[in-house]
């Protein structure tokens, strides 16, 4: 028998409801950008602004906001801490969902959509781009992803004989699960240092930007998976497993400080402390930022903080919102193009990543409810 | 895995980028024959026949603001626009050239990159350097429309057809695109021929840069006999005062190069060039994912030992039996 279970119940429930109407605004404006009138026709994307809220929030932070599945297959299977694994499947989907609609941002996104084959003719490869890492290695991961859940899927239908070869291969699929990330959620930070001077003093790190962008999925990854058992828990009135996510905590805490103390010490090597108190906006966004980082470290130092729920999701949030924000800032907010250009989203724009978000929240809703995801309770 | 094997292997892996990272790619070398401009911001009369010139030859729609109907009215580059004129007023802005109280022109067109950002981040190759002349060329027919060339761009230079649901990215391609082919004809660029002052002069970078630095060590007031047209073989020349240039040859070193080059009277900054350092961020972005990629060596390593150390793992649930 397996050791997880779907959780049953009704699927079309107020807040599933609600969750639909919104994916149906994002449907409408979906319409106007591949229809009717172009990304003008919905979005504030410019000529300085080349990428907004679709590129940032869409694929830099929500396949972040995916590497639960990513922090845990490093958890769980290179250092061998098998107690976590019952987070493991409900993480897995969480990141297969964010990824795959990372994928489909990228692609209503995509200028010449039509053509986005293009990227996987090796013909055309450009190896010095980080953005073909990104494309390709993205792909590859939702493929992967979608093998690691697959057992959730297989269990259901009784096709007992293909989950017996799929576990025979299962290692080197969740080797890939690990090192397909560490690849391209660098990469992501690389494609900051093409974008040399645009990308604010207190960002460009240059070299360090994978290093940073990698830490910072990492640190984000842990917080998902925190952040997600906890609402299951409070959602669907399930025993909370608060000494498990508090383990994954302590995990993050070397990941948090390498990240504060080693942008320290860039930022002095540059010769660029200075600007944080500077005052002026960047700083500003840069002092929060760091205080988002700063808040869950003292959190989770405190052997008893560290142990009670509430807290322990309180450090998961604050860590999501810094690692949110570390990107935002980098990507958008402070980014400068140079004099005549400004960004903010549409109105409409806002609403097809909004609408991306609530099928994201549906499907998982739905998944769990028909399939073995959660893990079954032990006195339930 | 235990911490220490752990340990062991990302040591391993860090002495092989450690290796790697020896390599640094350095910024690509100027192409001495390749076409390029000189604009001289001091020789602008702002006349923009070059803008008109422009949209003939690439075939363009004029860019009307309000009810400005006389004239293209294009404020700066756009998917309709590749090449355009701006202002710089300061103050009252009666004196020609000067900073204070002065005002001048400056030309936006792209500037042709010795080693331009938009190549380096493309993709799909859909932006490459032509090996003969040194143009930026553009191939929207494997462009999937990502636009990191537009944020790889320094100059922000490439522009997205937002507006056409099947748009393309549009660039200057010194009027050498399939269909145009002015330099393969032996012609000069449609701006630099329009332009009738010399502001915009044509040539190979370097006969340009020579002219460039011949006029930088020119007297302030002195008379100098400016050539118009290409530098090569002037179709006339005029005489005039020499101004007080600034000692910059912008694009001589800028990121790299550029086989656009500007001269002016006025500081680049003022003029709305960006902060470059000699070193373009492409040979940096380049060095970093060569050294991670090289040869695919270092993802393969960490595959094998990745797979290893799961593997063993797994069987290790097995036996223990939590999962």
């Amino acid at each position: 028998m397996s050791a997880y279970q779907p959780l049953g119940g009704r699927i079309f429930t107020k807040p599933f409801i609600v969750l639909f109407i919104i994916f149906l605004i994002g449907c409408f404006f979906m319409y106007q950008r591949f229809v009717v009138g172009g990304m003008g026709a919905v979005s504030n994307l410019n000529d300085g602004y080349a990428w907004g809220i679709w590129v940032v929030y869409d694929i830099m932070i929500g396949t972040a906001f995916a590497c639960g599945g990513y922090a845990l297959a490093f958890t769980v299977y290179v250092f061998n801490k098998g107690k976590y694994h019952p987070l493991v499947r409900p993480a897995v989907l969480a990141s297969l969902l964010g990824y795959a609609l990372g994928g489909f941002s990228a692609f209503f996104d995509m200028g010449r959509f039509w053509q986005f084959y293009e990227i996987f003719l090796p013909g055309n490869w450009n190896f010095n781009s980080a953005m073909l890492e990104v494309g390709l290695c993205v792909t590859a991961y939702i493929i992967i992803l979608a093998l690691e859940f697959a057992p959730a899927l297989l269990e259901r239908l009784g096709m007992h004989g293909l989950l017996k070869a799929l576990n025979k291969v299962l290692f080197l699929i969740i080797a890939l699960g690990v090192l397909l990330p560490t690849m391209h959620q660098s990469s992501l930070g690389s494609l900051l240092i093409a974008m040399g001077h645009k990308v604010h003093p207190l960002w460009q790190s240059m070299h360090l930007q994978p290093l940073f962008a990698l830490l910072s999925a990492l640190i984000m990854g842990f917080s998902i998976v925190v952040f997600e058992a906890s609402s299951a828990a409070v959602g669907f009135g399930r025993k909370p497993e608060t000494p498990l996510l508090a383990g994954l905590g302590k995990a993050v805490i070397g990941l948090l400080a390498a990240f504060l103390v080693i942008r320290l010490i860039v930022l002095m090597v540059q010769g660029r402390l200075g600007l944080i108190f500077a005052g002026d906006f960047a700083s500003m966004m840069f002092i929060l930022e760091t205080a988002l980082f700063v808040v869950p470290l003292y959190i989770l130092l405190s052997p008893t903080r560290s142990r009670r729920g509430s807290q322990l999701l309180i450090a998961a949030v604050s860590m999501l919102l810094g690692g949110a924000m570390y990107r935002f800032d980098a990507y958008l907010i402070t980014y400068n193009p140079g004099p005549g250009y400004s960004y903010f989203p549409s109105a409409p724009e806002i609403m097809i990543t909004l609408g991306i978000i609530a099928l994201e929240i549906m499907i998982y809703l739905v998944a769990v409810k028909l399939l073995p995801v959660l893990h079954r309770e032990e006195h339930a | 895995m235990k911490r220490r094997d752990f340990l062991k292997l990302t040591a391993g892996g860090t002495a092989a980028l450690a290796c790697g990272v020896a390599e640094a790619r350095p910024n690509l070398e100027a192409n001495d024959n390749a076409i390029g401009m000189l604009y001289d911001s001091t020789l602008c009369v702002g006349c923009k026949a070059c803008v008109a010139k422009c949209k003939e030859v690439n075939n363009m729609p004029p860019e009307i603001d309000g009810d400005k109907l006389a004239w293209d009215s294009a404020r700066d580059l756009s998917d309709k626009t590749h090449n355009v004129i701006k202002v710089y007023k300061n103050g009252t802005a009666t004196v020609k050239d000067a900073e204070i109280d002065g005002y001048c022109f400056e030309k936006r067109s792209c500037m042709h990159c010795v080693d331009p950002g938009c190549v380096s981040v493309c993709p799909c190759t859909a932006m490459r350097i032509d090996a003969k002349t040194g143009i930026v060329t553009h191939h929207p027919e494997v462009c999937i429309g990502c636009r990191n060339c537009m944020v790889g761009c320094p100059y922000n230079v490439p522009q997205f057809e937002y507006d056409n649901v099947f748009g393309q990215i549009q660039k200057c391609e010194m009027c050498n695109q399939p269909g145009v082919e002015r330099i393969d004809k032996g012609m000069m660029t449609g701006c630099a021929e329009a332009c009738p002052t010399g502001a915009t002069l044509f040539g190979t970078r370097e006969t340009l840069l020579d002219e460039a630095k011949r006029r930088m060590a020119l007297k302030p007031g002195e008379i100098y006999n400016y050539p118009v047209g290409d530098v090569r073989k002037p179709d006339k020349h005029h005489e005039k005062k020499v101004p007080e240039y600034k000692q910059h040859i912008w694009g001589e070193k800028e990121a790299g190069g550029t086989n656009v080059m500007h001269i002016s009277s006025i500081p680049f900054d003022k003029l709305g060039m960006p902060p470059l350092e000699e070193r373009s961020a492409a040979s940096v972005a380049e060095t970093v994912q060569h050294t991670v990629y090289n040869f695919m060596a270092l993802p393969a390593i960490a595959l094998a030992g990745l797979a290893f150390v799961v593997n063993r793992n797994i069987d290790d649930d097995d036996d223990g039996g939590d999962a």
